[in-house]
């Protein structure tokens, strides 16, 4: 079987698999969003974040996934002086 | 089909999914050290932690046919108090010797702390002096890629062969650095952070799949201990063999874990490993 004859790399059969899948997702950020512009108050990171990864999804280049976690990430070097929290956001407070 | 479940914190699992887990092919299981959901006071609390990881919960496996292994250390969300986390560094060369403990585990960074950084410079050092398997956690969301470099840093300034040590919980942003610098990567199956199951056969597709493994890292939170069969039914619906499927959660468990003396698989999939 030459590579693009297996089935994970033909788009139709991928697109059988996981179309309705990420058509969900995408109605559901959707709403989410609605949702946000419907309530009081303003963005903070979290909906930052969100905000800049729908350009990364809309730019047509590869590797989007991890352009995305990369843009969330928390870019500086140093160790913390501490750990003031044991959990996370899901996006760096300083974007 | 067979499998290995190389990460899942059991001690916080009911009966019922030990049985659903032998039920779908499971064949060893292994679990890390880990936080508890709250910060133990002493100690003690630790001496019975570990007790329970080598005495107790290797019976509860056992009935069900399935080996059961562990991993020792102080969870990294536990390092901001050293006087603590000396204390568990110096109990945890007791239990090292126990038949079912693999190595040091899951070590790594939370918060990307100087203190945590310290505690697992003195963890990674433990594992060096007495020739044992690391397995790495490395942080959460927004700290993983800083808490990955710092965490690949401490085990190239250790001298730790590659091959012995094990980074978890790798994405998309991290796998490349995991396996480019020679260690293996874990890829962790949750139902909102870390991978889903798709995302996760498309890192196996892209990059060294003999060095990945995929793992349920079930615990007290929202997580799956079915994940790992449930992926690798994913992946046969993606049109990947019986054999690729069977490479990716048996084959490379095995081998990363066999280097351990004590690791062993079910009798009824061929033996001791």
């Amino acid at each position: 079987m030459t590579p693009h004859q297996e089935p994970w790399r033909r788009r139709e059969a991928l697109a059988d698999l996981y179309y309705m899948d990420a058509r969900a997702r995408v109605l559901d950020l959707a709403a989410f969003l609605d949702r946000m512009d419907r309530a009081a108050g303003a963005d903070d990171h979290r909906l930052r974040s969100l905000r800049a990864a729908l350009a990364t999804l809309a730019d047509g280049k590869p590797e989007r996934a991890r352009r995305i976690l990369e843009a969330w990430s928390d870019p500086t070097v140093e160790p913390a002086a501490r750990a003031d929290t044991k959990g996370a956001t899901g996006a760096w407070p300083g974007l | 089909m067979r499998y290995i479940e190389p990460h899942a914190h059991m001690v916080s699992r009911t009966t019922d999914d030990y049985v659903a887990m032998a039920t779908a092919g499971c064949v060893a299981i292994c679990e890390p050290a880990f936080w508890a959901g709250f910060d133990r006071c002493s100690a003690d609390g630790f001496r019975d932690y570990f007790r329970q990881l080598t005495e107790v919960e290797p019976r509860r496996a056992a009935r069900h046919g399935i080996p059961h292994h562990a991993w020792l250390c102080l969870n990294p969300k536990e390092s901001e108090d050293l006087a603590l986390a000396e204390d568990v560094l110096a109990l945890i060369p007791e239990f090292l010797d126990r038949p079912n403990v693999l190595g040091i585990g899951e070590i790594g960074l939370n918060k990307n702390s100087r203190n945590e950084l310290r505690i697992l410079e003195r963890h990674v050092q433990l594992a060096v002096e007495r020739d044992r398997l690391i397995l790495v956690h490395t942080p959460h969301l927004e700290d993983k890629l800083k808490g990955t470099r710092l965490i690949l840093d401490v085990l190239r300034a250790a001298g730790v062969r590659p091959g012995r040590a094990l980074v978890d919980h790798v994405e998309e942003h991290t796998v490349r650095l995991v396996l480019d610098a020679g260690h293996w990567g874990g890829i962790t199956l949750y139902p909102e952070s870390k991978a889903t199951p798709a995302r996760a056969i498309d890192m196996v597709e892209q990059y060294a799949a003999e060095r990945l493994w995929l793992n349920s890292a079930c615990d007290w939170g929202h997580s799956e201990p079915l994940a790992v069969p449930r992926a690798a039914l994913e992946m046969r619906r993606r049109g990947h063999s019986a054999a690729a499927v069977d490479a990716l959660v048996y084959g490379n468990p095995l081998r990363f874990l066999s280097q351990a003396p004590g690791f062993r698989v079910a009798d009824h999939v061929g033996g001791q490993a």
